[in-house]
Formats: structure tokens, C-alpha cells, sequence
């Protein structure tokens, strides 16, 4: 299990119950626990869902599973009258390398999340939620699965809740094992019971999404702010993050540094401080050689790229993304040929096959880049991998061929002279890998 | 509703798929808890557990067989009474998840989705379970293991054994 980690830079919001039992439900209700949802009826019925999408404005907060769409925004898009039920659906798929969050918000706070999801179908008035869980994370939803049991012995579930006359409930499910049920369309179709393959947008899971009706899909941290947000006020929690990114964010630091850990920054927060300070700096007081700044498909940085902040603007400024906020960190001794190997294996093993670029594109670059680290690399190989990258982006159904071109581009990029040099018989780094461990295993 | 009149699984799992057929707008929705948790019962997807699935959810075989080949937790062969899976996706790569596995893989003399002759272990390499700040990490079935040396391991997977031997 992640270890709870804390330092003196952190800004706690999310983090505020961890470590302190709350995932009995007397526990979170002690601490302030559901006095966010009762605050939201408290407006009347039809104050109620205007007033919540607008604190949900205010507050800036961007959305934690990848791309940042802000949140108030994206429930402000479902229709006010619609002919078939809405629905909630949180995303607790969390498979994107790197990122280990959601994994401690399901452990240490349950109950935020089931009230982040009530208060989320208040808003858009949906009476039924779902939260999907990762299959690898059956303790987890063995958590989650007893504090729903809990919210609705209490009334804060069912028929009327918190005696509001309003209806909510929630169903919580298991995925089995795809990476690529984490995108939201994916997502839809696995808890429709179908293979995860990805559905063509428009039309939007705001307008038609779950079983035809409207459906907002939010990553679990995200969901796990709303009640903050609703108890703190949304300029409050706007302050203190940078600017047009509201609030804080949850980043797994993980890879060579001295304190790995889920940390609590604010957004905007420096990646050199991150990293250094609040991570404790390079393992064994070695050098920085590069950064994954936000989960592995987030194209990488070198170490003279880290001073930036973290947040989802600065990110992209640089030719990056924040991403899931899985801050990846490599010392000097890693080979970047077999961190880009061993990430594009990673793709090809998990494209669902739906796209042809994608699957084709995944399964070429990783047949390059094998050849390119066994030493029959010619030099064209390189440019053979941008060609086949460039040509996956934006041309497929969903962000998978996007979220596998762009980390091997950055690869190829920015390290290019030491692809060159590999090339030559000149390796840098120390290998990690063996060539059994290339073509056995998990993506095989 | 197709009804089950003999069900292979045991009372209380079969009960629970009675219910979990009622609860979601569409009863397909139940199919992936379903197969997985048919095969945290029996052991892995049988042939039995496709048929009494389709069944229930009114749907084909052929239809239960797609959506199981999607997932790579479900298998169609038994495995290991303790399965042990070696993350070495890329924060566990860092931290030295391949020697983890090549640890597993001497230890208990398998390969990648082998299982020992007893039936006790069976090894996976997996991709990024989800414990990334405590890398290296291993999940034994459901549980975490992490922060893992070869020792580690080693105390880890006597304790199973162990309690097999209970
Ligand atoms: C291949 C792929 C995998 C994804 N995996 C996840 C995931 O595991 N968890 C998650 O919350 N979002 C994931 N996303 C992003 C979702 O599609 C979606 O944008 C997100 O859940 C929306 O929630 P948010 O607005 O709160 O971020 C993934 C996207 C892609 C393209
Ligand atoms: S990379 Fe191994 S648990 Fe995430």
C-alpha cells in the first residue's frame, strides 16, 4: 500500500482526512463529512443545481484524469430536461503509469468520493451514480463498497436523502484489466458490459452518454474536491492554485528521488522544488537526467526543462501535459532508448485494437525501437518512428494514438543525440531491462 | 429472465449474481463483475462459467467469450492458488522491478504466466498496478506488496506458503 508522506510545502485540501480513520462514516462525519451535500440542498430545490455549478466555476478546479477540462464547465453542458435518466460516472480506472492517487483517495477517504458523486448529481439532476474501479483494486472497492452500505444506512443514499425528497443512488463496479477503459467513452462501454473500445464524439457523454442518457465522467480526484469546494467557497479554493488552475492537485512523485510519495501542491507549483524539496531530491545524490512530468503519456523533460510550474498551461507551454499528475523522475543513469521502449511497450500492448493507426503505430514503433536497442538500429529508424508517431496523432476514435505518439516523440525529440549515439554502438545509461525481458512478459 | 436452475457456483456467489442482475439499468452491465468474480470462485473463466453467464444475462456465448477475451485479468486457464504479479511498468522500472521479477522467476524455478507444479504460485509480469511512490510493488491476488528487495519477497512468499500449510 502507498505509505501516507507529508511536507512542510504541502496545501491540504483532499489530503485533510487522510490517515485519520475516515473511511468509517462517523469518522468523516466528524470531520465535516457530508455537510457539503446538505449545504447544497440547503439552497432549495431550485436554487440548488445553479448554485453548485457556479461555486463549481468559480472555483477553476480542471479535471484530474488528464486532459483539465474545468469542471463546472463541463456539467454546465447537460441539457436541463431530458427524456432518458442521467447519470454520474466516477472514473477510478487509474491506470495511466505513474499515478497512484487515486489508489490512497479510495483508501484514506471514501466517503468524499461518494459525496463528490451525490453532489455532482444534484447538479445535473441524475438520481443514479457509478464508480468504477480498477479491477486490480478489489481492496479498494471492498472500501468504497462498505462506506456506500454505510451512506445508505444513514439516509445519505436512497429515496430521500438527507431528507431532501430527492432520490440518489450509487452503484460501484469493477473493470478486469484495461488501461484503456480509463478513457471515458471506453469506460462507458465496459460498465455497459461490452469490450472497452471507444465510441465516435459528437455526440458528447454530456448530451448522450451511459445506457443513451446524459452522463458526466470525472476522474475521482476530481470528484473528491467537490465537497471541499462547496464548504470553502470556489474563489477560496481558486486562490490557491495559479492562474486559470484553480486549487490543488494530488502528484504521485515516484522513480528516483529520495521521498516518493502522493503530495498535495498547489497548482503552479514548481517542478524543480517538487522535485528536490519536496521529494526529497535525486536518489542517492545522484544528477537529474529527465522528467516525466505527468504520467507516461506525457511527453518528457530534460533536467534544464524544470523550471516551470505544475500546472496544466505551464505544462503545455513547454510542449508537455500535466496529465494525471504522476511525476515520473530519472536519474543519470537511465537509458533513455529503454525508457521509450519500455513505454511504447507498454501502448501496444494496451491499444485496444479499435484504430488502425493506433494499433498498427504502437506495434511498428515498438518493432523499431526493439531493433534500435538490440544494436541493429539504423539511423533512419529514428526518423521511421517520428514519421509513424506524427501520423497516429489525432487519427484515431480516441486520445489512446495521441497519448502513445506523444511520449515517443518526446523521447525522440529531445534525446535524439543519444538515440544517434545508441545507433553507433555508443549506450549510454545502465540497462534495466534484458532482451528476454523485451520480448516476454507483460505486453506479450 | 432466464432462470438458473443449477448453478455451478456456490449458494451465496450465485445468490449474489441474482441480485447483481437487477441492479443497473441494463443487466449487461454485470457482465464483467460477473466473469471476474465467477473466476476469483472457481478459478479461472471456464466453459461452465461462460454458459451459466450467458444465461443469466440472456446473452450468447460467443458474446461472453468477446468481452473476456478484452480483459487481461480474466483468464481461461487455472492458475496459481497465489498469483503473483510483478509490476515493472516504468516508476517500478526505475526502482528495480525486473529484478523483482527475475527474483520470482528463480525462486519459484516459473516462467511469465507459469504455474508451480504444486498449483500454489503462479507468476505474472503486469503492467502499473496503481502503486507507483512505493515502487517496486508486487500484488499477491488482491494484495499490495511494495517497496520490495529480493528478502522482501522471499518473506513474503514463505508467509503464503505458510499459510497454506494452516
Ligand atoms: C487512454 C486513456 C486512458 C485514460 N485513463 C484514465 C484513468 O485511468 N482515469 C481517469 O480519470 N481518466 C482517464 N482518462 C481520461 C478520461 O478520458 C476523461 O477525460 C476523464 O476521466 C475526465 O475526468 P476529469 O474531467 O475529471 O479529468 C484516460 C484517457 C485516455 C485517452
Ligand atoms: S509503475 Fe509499477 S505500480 Fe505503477
Amino acid at each position: 500500500m502507498p505509505r501516507l508522506v507529508s511536507h512542510p510545502d504541502e496545501v491540504i485540501v483532499l489530503k485533510r482526512r487522510f490517515g485519520q480513520g475516515a473511511a468509517k462514516i462517523d469518522r468523516y462525519i466528524a470531520l465535516d463529512g457530508y455537510a457539503a451535500a446538505q449545504k447544497a440542498i440547503a439552497q432549495g430545490k431550485d436554487a440548488m443545481p445553479g448554485w453548485i455549478i457556479d461555486t463549481m466555476k468559480a472555483s477553476g478546479l480542471r479535471g484530474r484524469g488528464g486532459a483539465g477540462f474545468p469542471t463546472g464547465m463541463k456539467w454546465s453542458f447537460v441539457p436541463k430536461t431530458s427524456a432518458k435518466p442521467k447519470y454520474v460516472l466516477v472514473n477510478g480506472d487509474e491506470s495511466e503509469p505513474g499515478t497512484c492517487k487515486d489508489h490512497m483517495l479510495f483508501r484514506e477517504d471514501p466517503h468524499a468520493v461518494i459525496e463528490g458523486t451525490i453532489i455532482a448529481g444534484l447538479a445535473i439532476g441524475a438520481k443514479t451514480g457509478f464508480i468504477y474501479l480498477r479491477g486490480e483494486y478489489r481492496t479498494l472497492l471492498n472500501i468504497m463498497e462498505h462506506a456506500v452500505a454505510d451512506a445508505y444506512a444513514r439516509g445519505f443514499l436512497g429515496k430521500n436523502i438527507f431528507g431532501s425528497g430527492l432520490g440518489f443512488d450509487i452503484i460501484t463496479q469493477t473493470g478486469a484489466g484495461a488501461y484503456e477503459v480509463g478513457e471515458e467513452s471506453a469506460l462507458m462501454e465496459s460498465l455497459e458490459g461490452k469490450r472497452g473500445v471507444p465510441r465516435i464524439r459528437p455526440p458528447f457523454p454530456a448530451v448522450v452518454g451511459l445506457y443513451g442518457g446524459p452522463t458526466i465522467i470525472n476522474n475521482a480526484e476530481t470528484i473528491a474536491n467537490v465537497p471541499h469546494i462547496l464548504l470553502m467557497g470556489g474563489e477560496a479554493y481558486c486562490q490557491l492554485g495559479s492562474e486559470r488552475n484553480g486549487g490543488t492537485r494530488l502528484f504521485s512523485i515516484s522513480g528516483h528521488v529520495e521521498r516518493p510519495g502522493v503530495y498535495e501542491l498547489p497548482m503552479g507549483y514548481p517542478l524543480r522544488k517538487a522535485i528536490y524539496e519536496v521529494a526529497g531530491g535525486i536518489l542517492g545524490g545522484k544528477e537529474l537526467k529527465a522528467v516525466v512530468p505527468g504520467g507516461a503519456s506525457c511527453p518528457v523533460l530534460r533536467a534544464d526543462e524544470i523550471d516551470i510550474g505544475l500546472d496544466f498551461d505551464q505544462l503545455a507551454k513547454c510542449g508537455s501535459m500535466l496529465g494525471s499528475g504522476g511525476i515520473v523522475v530519472l536519474d543519470e543513469t537511465v537509458s533513455i532508448v529503454e525508457f521509450a521502449l519500455r513505454t511504447i511497450k507498454f501502448y501496444q500492448h494496451e491499444s485496444c485494437g479499435w484504430c488502425i493507426p493506433c494499433r498498427e503505430g504502437t506495434d511498428w514503433i515498438k518493432k523499431t525501437l526493439t531493433r534500435v536497442y538490440e544494436g541493429g538500429g539504423a539511423k533512419k529508424d529514428i526518423e521511421t518512428v517520428q514519421y509513424v508517431a506524427e501520423n497516429m496523432m489525432g487519427r484515431t476514435f480516441c486520445p489512446f494514438g495521441d497519448a502513445a505518439a506523444m511520449p515517443t516523440l518526446g523521447f525522440v525529440k529531445k534525446f535524439r543525440k543519444e538515440f544517434e549515439d545508441y545507433i553507433e554502438g555508443k549506450k549510454a545509461g545502465t540497462p534495466l531491462m534484458t532482451e528476454e525481458h523485451i520480448l516476454v512478459g507483460a505486453g506479450h | 429472465m432466464s432462470t438458473v436452475t443449477k448453478s455451478i457456483f456456490t449458494p451465496e456467489l450465485a445468490a449474489y449474481f441474482d441480485r447483481l442482475v437487477t441492479v443497473y439499468p441494463l443487466k449487461r452491465s454485470a457482465l464483467i463483475p460477473m466473469l471476474l468474480y465467477s473466476q476469483d470462485e472457481v478459478g479461472y473463466v471456464s466453459e461452465a462459467v461462460i454458459q451459466e453467464i450467458a444465461k443469466r444475462l440472456d446473452l450468447f456465448d460467443l458474446d461472453v467469450r468477446s468481452v473476456l477475451s478484452y480483459y487481461s485479468m480474466l483468464r481461461t486457464k487455472p492458475a496459481g492458488k497465489y498469483n503473483v504479479q510483478v509490476c515493472t511498468n516504468i516508476s517500478c522500472m526505475l526502482r528495480g522491478g525486473y529484478e523483482i521479477l527475475d527474483h520470482c522467476k528463480r525462486r519459484l524455478g516459473i516462467e511469465h504466466k507459469q504455474t508451480t507444479a504444486d498449483g500454489m504460485f503462479s507468476l505474472e509480469e503486469v503492467e502499473c498496478i496503481g502503486d507507483c511512490c512505493s515502487a517496486p510493488a508486487m500484488q499477491v491476488n488482491y494484495e499490495f506488496h511494495d517497496e520490495l528487495t529480493p528478502q522482501k519477497v522471499d518473506e513474503i512468499l514463505d508467509e503464503y506458503a505458510a499459510e497454506d500449510r494452516k
